[in-house]
């Protein structure tokens, strides 16, 4: 393939990975075509290089940098790069989005917004290729001998990934530093579309090194022994390959809203004027919408990679979800209870930003019931750590009121009831500036209120019936209708609401007028995203167990085992204190360029 | 929006707004990591290289260690389990159901007796899909497992079948393997050593009676104490609550003692256990024969135990496309 670019021109180059990214969202006709393309491509390529076999690993493939762990040093600096790499793909995405908006609506606000929010961003740029750079010397300098087979495997690829990198520099200095010279009438259009170009570019940058790591897990265009026998695409359209790049695609947004959040609720707490806490109160607002849009689908999305895994190896999925990897399934619910909480949190203190509002307080505490209850239930482990006298107080090792709690029919229902309980607060917080005029409006609202009792009676009834008095097969095919309810409330509100809308009375709103408590969710957002982050892509790599390759290269090295969740943690937690440093670091220089030194006062003459 | 004013906000006493913020994040970052570490510790060990002397096997070594990889280096329990992804092997009678599977007339394969057929559905599983499994009752998810990960030898897979056709009482058709000197892979985390224990020590590390009991130097409490075994029951005593431990239970102490451990000791391993224990006596009662009733011996104060369990499996949310598969 990639001798078929060289002799061509480097164009084509650029035309193959268009091809690449849209696949994803194509027909399987349209792949076809790639293929036939492809394929032309590998006997050109067939002719000149020697297939080989995957090594057997051993001692002296690896290396170690003094006595310090080679996995742990490039799981910190993987980690690193990814979290750096996830927030400047990010960040581009959702700025052209409200640019975009800003063009629309003619509000200059929007894109001055969408340009601070580039700001932020531009320092993460350089710090994601340093990491990445790092990274790279790390795995070749560590690990040799598998590196030199991944060579084997993806041949030239790396160096499009290369171009693309280059690419994805130019279009971003341009994008960034255009800004102003291309603001107005027709150049705006010009502007907008090299934000279009730059995310292309981005995110095929995305999906061509998200292949390097569904390889390692799922191979596919290589034999049992590891030769390569089939062609680029062949390799890297394996069969997980699709899911990550959508699961890491919608998370990288929620991740990059919630971190421009931080910065944005830090400014918003140090503004001397209440013009700027008002800007920022705004900013925060729209990073947490971002990041809490994104985030609702991102169960979804996780799902499909889960049932993909599945599919693939049901030995694989069994390992991440009911093996020795099953605990960390807990600290999860942690995490993504502290994010449903603190985004509703935020929500319900917004709320009074507006008078409007009061119409709907008196549902809060509902809503703040259900999600703390549907919280506790879902971090309920099932088999509890108990002493001899534990046990033999309760009568075995699940407590008779409790235990019911901790398997997974009673945590489905309390996911989809946290999911529908936040999309209520994101619609109320909608509704709350606005006065509905449509002549329909009360048989809407009853549609909807409708909507949210037959859906949430449907999660319970299913969990419950399904779950506890039938066996697994119907309690497995229960789960989906309860997700299917959730998502026809999240559809249904958003459409009903749409149409409700035309020709509201908008109601004011004063920005800045949050409590500082409330904006203190804004920091908790980021820290549960980024260890989240890390606690599931340890989980995603500890699923090939002792292979560098599932099922091609064993892992021989003295770290080829799954080190336990207290060691991993510990890990997550290095990285994201050095993640947050970074951060810090990066806010700070952007608003260096802000600061102005004072113009020296002329000492007079004496 | 309304117009933003330009009022100036007058700056709150107290800690700085970056200590604070910065505070406060650390503070939920140590949450979540305490949280990661007060859950149980548990590591996945690679399967080791460990030699098999094939000269010494006996057909009852060869049976246990058919158990041990069907346990780990097999994961086959992984799959075959109560949990309904797979037929649950370790509650049926194989040697009956082989033999029925193979007068069903959806069986494709070539197999005579249970022997082949075992074999023939560790490699090739899809000849035979049980009702209600596989991916639409036609290909297995079972995976090939003389191939990549599981990897199990000719001499491997002869102990699972050796094991599979004994466990319920059956007599083993397969031959114990002479001829050719054989590298097996075990799992670090399952013992089963082929030769039989030289010392007390080595069986009861060996059986994992150190995970519930404190003995030697484990200092477990889930199961009765037995530095002092001696002083509390006769020699008669033990070898009954090791043979059959549902017999007499412990006050204070739940009924889950393994009760299989008559099939995997040799005698002479469990005789060496029992006059070990049977000398693990009180300081104070060394020199008497006066035997009491068993004790509760866990107390308040008891910490938790953190390296053992872990959750039983829950997947069945995310397993919602898994097929299930012999």
């Amino acid at each position: 393939m990639f001798t078929y670019i060289k002799l061509r021109s480097p164009l084509m180059s650029v035309f193959l990975l268009l091809v690449v990214f849209s696949s994803l969202t194509l027909t399987t006709e349209l792949a076809w075509s790639a293929d036939t393309i492809i394929e032309t491509a590998e006997q050109a390529a067939d002719a000149t290089i020697e297939k080989k076999a995957a090594p057997r690993m051993g001692p002296s493939d690896y290396r170690q940098i003094g006595s310090v762990s080679s996995r742990a040093f490039v799981w910190v600096v993987a980690q690193l790069h990814l979290f750096l790499a996830a927030f400047v793909l990010a960040v581009p995405l959702f700025v052209t989005v409200i640019e975009w908006i800003g063009v629309k609506t003619g509000d200059q606000r929007y894109d001055d917004m969408a340009h601070e929010f580039m700001k932020v961003s531009m320092t993460a740029y350089s710090l994601t290729a340093l990491f990445g750079g790092t990274l790279a010397f790390s795995l070749f300098l560590l690990y040799p001998t598998f590196m030199a087979y991944m060579m084997e495997v993806f041949g030239n690829q790396v160096m499009v990934y290369a171009l693309l990198f280059f690419l994805e520099s130019g279009v971003l200095y341009i994008y960034y530093y255009s800004w102003y010279a291309l603001r107005y009438g027709n150049k705006k259009y010009v502007h907008l579309s090299l934000g279009v170009l730059l995310n292309g570019v981005g995110t095929t940058l995305l999906f061509v090194a998200n292949a390097w790591a569904t390889f390692m897990m799922a191979p596919s265009g290589v034999d049992e022994a590891g030769v390569v026998t089939g062609g680029i695409w062949d390799i890297m359209r394996g069969p997980l390959w699709n899911p990550l790049n959508l699961h890491r695609f919608v998370a990288n947004i929620a991740f990059g809203g919630a971190v421009v959040g931080a910065y944005a609720g830090y400014k918003m707490l140090s503004a001397r004027t209440m013009a700027q806490r008002a800007h920022y109160d705004w900013m925060g607002y729209t990073s947490n919408f971002i990041a809490v849009l994104a985030f609702l689908p991102l169960p979804f999305a996780g799902y499909w990679l889960m049932a993909e895994i599945y599919a693939y190896s049901q030995q694989m999925g069994i390992t991440a979800m009911g093996g020795i990897l099953a605990w960390l399934f807990i600290v999860q619910a942690v995490l993504i209870g502290t994010i449903l909480l603190a985004a509703n949190y935020y929500l319900w203190n917004g709320m009074s930003r507006c008078e409007g509002s009061k119409r709907y307080t008196w549902l809060i505490k509902y809503i703040a019931v259900t999600l703390v209850g549907s919280f506790l239930i879902w971090v309920t482990p099932h088999t509890l750590i108990l002493s001899a006298k534990e046990i033999a107080d309760l009568g075995g090792s699940h407590h008779p009121l409790l235990g019911p709690f901790g398997i997974m029919p009673a945590k489905n229902i309390a996911v989809n009831l946290m999911l529908i309980g936040t999309f209520l607060s994101f619609q109320l917080y909608r509704r709350s500036d606005k006065e509905i005029t449509v002549a329909w409006a009360g048989f809407g609202n009853a549609l909807m209120a409708a909507i949210y009792l037959v859906a949430i009676a449907n999660v319970i009834f299913l969990g419950v019936y399904y779950g506890y008095y039938t066996n697994t097969v119907y309690k497995v095919g229960s789960s989906v209708a309860q997700v299917m309810s959730t998502l026809i409330v999240i559809i249904a509100g958003v459409t009903i609401d749409t149409m409700m809308f035309k020709g509201a009375k908008n109601l004011p709103v004063t920005w800045g007028k949050i409590s500082n408590r409330g904006v203190y969710a804004l920091f908790a957002l980021p820290i549960a995203f980024t260890w989240l982050m890390a606690l599931m892509g340890y989980v995603r790599s500890s699923v090939r167990t002792h292979w560098h390759v599932y099922t091609v290269i064993k892992d021989n090295s003295t770290d080829n085992f799954i080190p336990n969740i207290g060691y991993a943690a510990n890990m997550m937690t290095v990285a994201t204190v050095a993640f947050l440093i970074l951060i810090l670091f990066i806010f700070w220089v952007a608003s260096l360029s802000e600061t102005r030194q004072a113009v020296p006062v002329q000492k007079s003459e004496q | 929006m309304e117009t933003m004013q330009d009022e100036i906000i007058k700056e709150s006493g107290g800690l700085p707004i970056i200590v604070k913020v910065l505070s406060f994040m650390l503070f939920m970052i140590l949450v979540f990591t305490g949280i990661a570490n007060l859950l149980p510790q548990v590591e996945g060990q690679a399967p080791k290289d460990i030699k098999v002397d094939l000269g010494a096997l006996t057909m009852e070594s060869y049976i246990a260690m058919g158990e041990s990889i069907f346990k780990g280096k097999g994961t086959c329990t992984l799959c075959h389990n109560n949990m309904g992804r797979a037929p649950d092997i370790p509650v049926m009678d194989m040697e009956a159901t082989a033999l029925e599977r193979l007068k069903d007339p959806q069986y494709k394969g070539t197999a005579k007796d249970s022997e082949s057929y075992f074999r023939e559905s560790m490699i090739e599983p899809s000849k035979f899909i049980v009702a209600g499994f596989g991916k639409q009752g036609e290909t297995s998810t079972m995976p090939i497992i003389d191939k990549a990960p599981i990897e199990l030898t000719e001499v491997e897979m002869g102990a699972v079948i050796a094991y599979l056709q004994a466990k319920d009482g059956g007599q083993p058709t397969v031959e114990l393997p002479t001829d050719a000197p054989a590298v097996a892979e075990k799992s670090a985390a399952s013992a089963e050593p082929p030769k039989p224990a030289e010392t007390a020590e080595a069986v009861l590390t060996k059986n994992g009676c150190t995970a519930c009991h404190a003995v030697l130097d484990s200092p477990a409490t889930i199961g009765p104490e037995l530095k002092t075994i001696g002083s509390r029951l006769s020699k008669e005593e033990i070898r009954e609550s090791i043979i059959n431990p549902s017999a007499v239970i412990a006050e204070g102490f739940p009924p889950i003692m393994p009760p299989d451990f008559a099939n995997k000791m040799i005698v002479k391993e469990l005789e060496m256990v029992v006059d070990f224990l049977y000398q693990s006596k009180a300081v104070d009662s060394k020199n008497s024969e006066t035997k009491e009733p068993e004790k509760e011996v866990s107390n308040e104060n008891d910490t938790p135990k953190h390296t053992e369990t872990v959750p039983e499996p829950e997947t069945d949310t995310e397993s919602n496309t898994e097929q299930k598969g012999e």
